[in-house]
C-alpha cells in the first residue's frame, strides 16, 4: 500500500502486468474514491463554469461530460477535469485527489456570479470499470441501457440496486465506466461488480496498472505532464482550450504565448538502447540537454519501454533520435508518435 | 523461506559466501515487493563495490530500486541471463536468478549481517 494523498491505495493486487492485461483484453476493476468530485448549482452555475474552465461548457447537453481545465491567471494548469453538466442548473466536477482543495478555493475566489459551490468528495466514493468486457459486466447489474450510453455521456441509475451515476469515461485508453456512489455502498459495489465480472476473469487493479494504461493511451497525469507551468498547449491539450468560446480565466496569458509561440511540446519516445526511463531523467539532443522525461516505463501492451517528454518545440518532431540520461550514461530512444496504443473501434 | 547458509541485509539483498567468494542475489521479499521486474541493471566483471553501496539496480513495472553491496569486493561473474529475462528474479530469487559472484576483500563484513532467522522476523511473516 502506498500513501497517495493521505490515502491508503494499493499499487498492485496480484501483478501490475497482470491487471494491465485483464483491462487491456477483458475487465479490471478501480477504486479511485480518492477522486474529488466539485458541484457547482444555480442559475449562474454555467456562467461560473465557462468562465473557470476551458472548454466550452456551454455546448455540453445534460447528461454529457467534458474533459476540461482550470488555468490560473497566467495560464498553466492548475488541474485537469471532468465536467459532467446534470441540468442546466447543476454541474458535477471531477478533479484529482491532491488538487481538491486548491480546486475548491481557485473556482471559489472567481466566483462573481454568487453560484453555489460545494466540494462534495465526502459524498462520493468512485470505482471505475474498464475494459472491453466493462459494459458486459455492468449490464449485468444495471436496468440503464449501456448500448445506449456513448462514451463521454453519463446516465443516474443503479448499479447492484446502489444508486449510483454511470458515467462512460475512463483513464486506460479502454472502453469502460466510472461510477460514482455514496461511500458507504461502495464495499458492497466493488464486490458485486467482481461477483459480475468473474466469468469474464475480471482483476481488480491498483494504481500500478492504472499508470501503465494511462501512459499507453497518452493520457496526462497532474503534478508529470500537466502543472501550475505548463501551459495546455505544450501538454498536446489545445482542443480543450476554446480561445473563441469568450473571456475565461488564462485566456490572455493564453493569446499572448500563441502569439509568441509555443516553446516546448509534449513528445512521446520508445527506448532503443537497454533501460527504462522515469519521471524526471533528463533528456539529451544532439549531445545537449534539450528536456525532462514526464512519465516513463515499460508498456505491458507494446513490450517496449516507452516515456513522455518535454523537448523545445523546433525538435519536437517524430523520429528524432533522442537520449535519455539513465544513472549518468546516455540511453538512445527516438521520438514516436503517440498515443502509443489505441484501442480498435 | 530464507535459506539458513545465506546472510541478509535490511535493504534485502542475500550473499552466500564460500571461503573467499559470495554470490550475491535480492531476497523473497524483495521482489514481491517490487512486483513484476522487467529490467536489471549490474556491474561489469572487475568492477570492485563496496559493502552498503549501490551495485546496480532492479526496477519493475513501477519503480527503480538501487541493489546494495551486502559485502565488499570484486565482481568476478554476472548473471547474464537476467537481461533477457529478468523476471526471473519473481519466480527464483534465491537460486537461479543470483545477481553477482564476487570476491570478497573484507570477509569479516559478513558478521554484519542478518541470519536466515533475524531476517525472517526482520520482514515478517
Amino acid at each position: 500500500m502506498v500513501d497517495f494523498g493521505g490515502w491508503d491505495m494499493p499499487v498492485q493486487y496480484t501483478s501490475i502486468l497482470e491487471e494491465h492485461h485483464a483491462v487491456r483484453t477483458s475487465v479490471g476493476l478501480f477504486d479511485v474514491s480518492h477522486m474529488g468530485e466539485i458541484e457547482i448549482r444555480g442559475p449562474e452555475a454555467l456562467s461560473l463554469v465557462e468562465y473557470v474552465s476551458t472548454n466550452a461548457a456551454a455546448k455540453l447537453r445534460e447528461g454529457q461530460i467534458q474533459y476540461s481545465a482550470l488555468l490560473y491567471d497566467h495560464g498553466a494548469i492548475v488541474d485537469d477535469i471532468l465536467v459532467h453538466k446534470v441540468s442546466p442548473l447543476e454541474f458535477f466536477i471531477c478533479v484529482n485527489a491532491a488538487n481538491q482543495d486548491k480546486d475548491f478555493e481557485h473556482i471559489r475566489s472567481l466566483n462573481r456570479w454568487k453560484a453555489e459551490v460545494e466540494l462534495v468528495s465526502d459524498r462520493y466514493a468512485q470505482l471505475a470499470l474498464q475494459g472491453p468486457k466493462a459494459i458486459n459486466t455492468l449490464q449485468k447489474l444495471t436496468p440503464a441501457d449501456l448500448n445506449s450510453l456513448r462514451y463521454y455521456w453519463f446516465v443516474d441509475g443503479q448499479v447492484a440496486g446502489i444508486p449510483a451515476r454511470i458515467a462512460r469515461t475512463g483513464y486506460t485508453g479502454e472502453d469502460g465506466f466510472e461510477l460514482y456512489v455514496p461511500p458507504d455502498r461502495a464495499e458492497s459495489l466493488w464486490h458485486a461488480l467482481l461477483d459480475a465480472g468473474s466469468e469474464f476473469g475480471i482483476k481488480p487493479c491498483g494504481l500500478g496498472a492504472r499508470n501503465t494504461l494511462r501512459l499507453e493511451a497518452k493520457m496526462a497525469l497532474y503534478g508529470h505532464e500537466i502543472h501550475a507551468s505548463t501551459y495546455p498547449f505544450e501538454a498536446g491539450l489545445g482542443w480543450i482550450v476554446k480561445m473563441e468560446k469568450g473571456d475565461f480565466v488564462g485566456r490572455a496569458a493564453l493569446q499572448k504565448a500563441l502569439e509568441q509561440g509555443i516553446k516546448r511540446q509534449l513528445v512521446g519516445f520508445e527506448m532503443r538502447g537497454r533501460g527504462i526511463a522515469r519521471d524526471g531523467y533528463e533528456v539529451y539532443v544532439d549531445g545537449r540537454p534539450a528536456g525532462w522525461v514526464t512519465s516513463g516505463g515499460p508498456s505491458p501492451t507494446l513490450g517496449k519501454n516507452i516515456g513522455l517528454c518535454y523537448l523545445p518545440t523546433a525538435l519536437s518532431t517524430i523520429g528524432r533520435t533522442i537520449h535519455i540520461m539513465i544513472r549518468n550514461q546516455p540511453v538512445e530512444a527516438v521520438t514516436v508518435p503517440t498515443p502509443f496504443y489505441k484501442r480498435a473501434k | 523461506m530464507y535459506p539458513e547458509n545465506y546472510r541478509y541485509t535490511k535493504e534485502h539483498e542475500w550473499v552466500l559466501v564460500e571461503g573467499d567468494r559470495g554470490t550475491i542475489g535480492i531476497t523473497f521479499h524483495a521482489q514481491k515487493e517490487l512486483g513484476d521486474i522487467v529490467y536489471v541493471d549490474l556491474p561489469k566483471v572487475g568492477t570492485v563495490v563496496e559493502q552498503g553501496k549501490a551495485l546496480g539496480s532492479v526496477e519493475s513495472v513501477k519503480a527503480v530500486s538501487d541493489i546494495y553491496a551486502p559485502v565488499s569486493g570484486e565482481i568476478l561473474e554476472v548473471n547474464t541471463a537476467l537481461a533477457d529475462a529478468p523476471e526471473k528474479l519473481n519466480e527464483d530469487p534465491h537460486g537461479e536468478a543470483w545477481l553477482v559472484k564476487i570476491r570478497l576483500s573484507h570477509p569479516d563484513e559478513v558478521k554484519d549481517l542478518l541470519s536466515a532467522a533475524d531476517y525472517q522476523s526482520y520482514v515478517g511473516s
